[in-house]
């Protein structure tokens, strides 16, 4: 291992890593809103990149099925809910938000394919196509059961994952995908060839976690989400709408998830099957982080992508060992390190 | 409505040739649905262009009957039961996937029926019971005939990366069967996930035992991201690699970075460049002229010829064993098991076919020729 090698080695780790962190933030983010941990997050990445493909090759991507399917699963269910409780006045302004809204998008997206957009108006195209997802899943699964313990939400978490994954292989087919470059330039960093594309990766992850932090610290809808997290009583008691702030986090964090599947699109194949690992190792991440803290999280898929830029190197076979052996000494570290709050004794 | 039209055809056929009574029946199972799908559909196109090049056995007809297993093992062996035990059937053809060809194989040797495998089957029969041979290449035989390439290409250092998974090892430990002390060495072994998003790391790797070539042991669209990351790292050596990573995504996607990479593929996907004396040229065009008949679009897969070559072995296994008894009779299906495994120096335009009894394929050396990426198109290099 020389000093070339190890700084090749250090740039494709901090890409890689970057990648991982902004899935990492994401599901950092829907964890302190709605104590869901989302395991489904990288197979929404995954989504994104296969959409994104299916629209340069110029057809109507699965996702469309995908999004109107769950607007409809999820306009049922709250009318149905409302009707219960008696609500039916708030029964046109559901439908709306629940089924009009994800058409509207569809119908934008149809339309805009006649007449064959550019690239960037295309990577548009495919985020607003995958920005309802997160939403409708929250409202048709995770709703219902929005007061249970983290376990069982995880549990259901881990249960929705495959469920996509299944609906991902009958949206989208077997067969794997790659798009354009978003850019072919590159550019030497002290000797180091570095191509356009790795800085792209980290700027993004940069800009989102800025981005992010400006959110939480200065505007309101910010805090009311901080205040979710911190409290959801407390919160309610305050006026905040616990599932409203759970919608805007599933928005927000599917944006995120959709960003790194466009980013990592050109420089891999990515399957329907491809989300699960990436979402994995973005969690081990975050875990390093203590699913609390966004630069934690960041910092520890950072770190996440260059171990296993390292590992790779030293013994490719062990990679994906090596990286998820890195998850005990740091669960016992923070086990052992961390004061257990009141709100979990509860549980 | 190609069924329809087969089927009025028989019929005319039928009311024609009074003699015919017994026609030779033939069950193909394939995947038309489900994962297996991509590659089962050329098989079944495959099979129709068999059936316009050669719809009889000395005068006898073949009544072909076709079911799609899904890419289910299970649905197969319903397939299989049904083929044999209700449309009484001579033999059988299948199928697009591993397990569920290792399924079918199954039930014909408990229901005594002979089988022609389009797909791979693993492992060594019991010479004194086995109904069944396989038509394609092994595995084994691909690598080999790339390391024999290699040998002769004067490369001495070889390096390797491959799937971290049986297909990764099975090349692995093909190049590392023919190491010899004065010919190639395989210095390296390293290894990628199917969804590793990078793998600069191992190429690193493998560029520091300063190699003269490198052969790939991955499949497919994920074949090309060994050979983009050597393009990065300005890597002037040649590159090898076996027939799993053609397919015109691998060729889109590894773009000037897979440029003059040489694999071992059968020899029907160069068939117009193939010499004249070759066994396989004038059979292959055939062919694809009989291909484009079928099914009108021309063939671009190597998987349909497989079905073509397994109908070749059934015709002519089906003339000899015609000699001794007549379609629709145990002593028929017996006869066609001993003909089949009885197939010398038989053509096709995969490979020439010899079958005995205790080995499930029959090919040699002369079933794989080495073909180059040029300008994205593959070219033979004799």
């Amino acid at each position: 291992m020389t000093a070339d090698i190890a700084a090749i080695l250090a740039i494709d780790g901090i890409a890689t890593g970057a990648v991982y962190a902004l899935v990492a933030i994401g599901t950092v983010l829907i964890f302190t809103v709605t104590r869901v941990i989302f395991i489904p997050f990288g197979d929404i990445a995954a989504f994104t990149a296969l959409t994104l493909a299916a629209l340069d090759a110029r057809q109507l991507p699965g996702t469309v099925g995908l999004v109107v399917v769950l607007a409809c699963m999820a306009c049922v269910m709250e009318v149905i809910s409302l009707a219960r409780t008696g609500e039916l006045r708030a029964v046109p302004k559901a439908v709306l938000g629940y089924l009009v809204l994800p058409l509207i998008v569809v119908g934008i997206v149809w339309l805009t394919m006649r007449f064959n957009p550019p690239m960037p108006v295309r990577i548009v195209l495919a985020l607003l196509l995958i920005m309802p997802i997160s939403p409708l899943l929250d409202r048709i699964v995770f709703r219902p059961i929005a007061d249970a313990s983290v376990l069982l939400l995880l549990t259901v978490s881990v249960a929705l994952h495959f469920a996509l994954v299944g609906l991902g292989l009958l949206f989208f087919g077997p067969e794997g995908v790659r798009t354009e470059p978003l850019t072919s330039m590159a550019m030497e960093i002290a000797g180091v060839h570095v191509s356009g594309q790795t800085i792209l990766i980290l700027a993004a992850a940069l800009v989102f976690s800025g981005l992010l932090f400006l959110f939480f610290d200065f505007t309101l809808v910010g805090k009311a989400l901080r205040a979710t997290a911190l409290n959801r009583t407390g919160a309610r008691l305050m006026g905040i709408r616990p599932a409203r702030a759970g919608t805007i986090a599933y928005l927000l964090g599917s944006l995120m998830a959709g960003v790194s599947g466009i980013l990592i699109a050109p420089v891999n194949t990515i399957f329907y099957d491809s989300g699960f690992l990436l979402g994995l190792k973005a969690f081990v991440g975050a875990i390093v982080g203590g699913m609390a803290s966004y630069p934690g999280a960041a910092l520890g898929a950072f770190g996440v992508g260059i171990i296993e830029s390292f590992a790779s190197f030293q013994s490719s076979t062990l990679k994906d060992v090596i990286v998820f052996s890195l998850l005990i000494p740091v669960l016992l570290w923070r086990s052992l390190a961390s004061h257990h709050s009141e709100e979990e004794v509860e549980e | 409505m190609r069924k329809m039209l087969s089927l009025t055809a028989l019929i005319g056929g039928l009311v024609a040739a009074s003699t015919a009574q017994a026609d030779i029946t033939i069950g193909f199972v394939t995947s038309l649905s489900g994962p297996g799908s991509s590659i089962g559909i050329p098989y079944g196109r495959g099979i129709q262009a068999a059936m316009e090049y050669k719809n009889e056995v000395n005068g006898e007809k073949i009544k072909l009957i076709q079911l799609d297993d899904g890419s289910d093992p299970s649905a197969a062996t319903r397939n299989a039961r049904k083929l044999i035990e209700e449309e009484k059937v001579d033999l059988l053809i299948g199928t697009a996937t591993a397990p569920s060809t290792i399924a079918m194989m199954a039930v014909a040797t408990e229901l005594k029926v002979p089988m022609i495998a389009v797909s791979p089957v693993i492992g060594q029969p019991n010479p004194a019971d086995q109904w069944g041979i396989s038509v394609p290449q092994p595995a084994s035989l691909l690598v080999k005939v790339v390391a024999d390439r290699m040998k002769r290409d004067a490369m001495k250092n070889i390096g390797y990366i491959g799937f971290s998974d049986a297909w990764g090892d099975l090349v692995y430990n093909g190049a590392k069967a023919v190491e010899t002390d004065d010919g190639i060495k395989v210095l390296t072994n390293e290894r990628y996930a199917r969804v590793d998003t990078s793998v600069t790391g191992q190429i690193l790797k493998v560029l520091a035992v300063r190699p003269d070539a490198v052969l790939i042991g991955g499949s497919g669209t994920q074949g090309a991201l060994p050979l983009l990351a050597l393009g990065e790292r300005g890597f002037k050596g040649k590159t090898y690699g076996t027939v799993a990573l053609v397919n015109p995504d691998f060729v889109r996607v590894g773009g000037k970075a897979a440029e003059g990479i040489q694999v071992s593929a059968g020899p029907v996907i160069v068939a117009e460049q193939l010499p004249d004396n070759h066994f396989a040229k004038k059979l292959a065009l055939d062919f694809r002229a009989a291909f484009l008949k079928a099914n009108n679009v021309p063939t671009t897969d190597g998987f349909s010829a497989y079905s073509f070559d397994g109908w070749m072995i059934f015709t002519s296994a089906a003339a000899r064993a015609l000699k001794t008894a007549k379609p629709g009779t145990v002593e028929f299906r017996k006869a066609m098991r001993d003909e089949i495994l009885n197939t010398r120096e038989l053509s096709g335009v995969h490979a020439v076919y010899n079958f005995k009894p205790g080995a499930y394929h029959g090919v040699d050396e002369r079933a794989l020729v080495i073909v180059r990426l040029n300008n994205g198109a593959w070219t033979y290099q004799p």
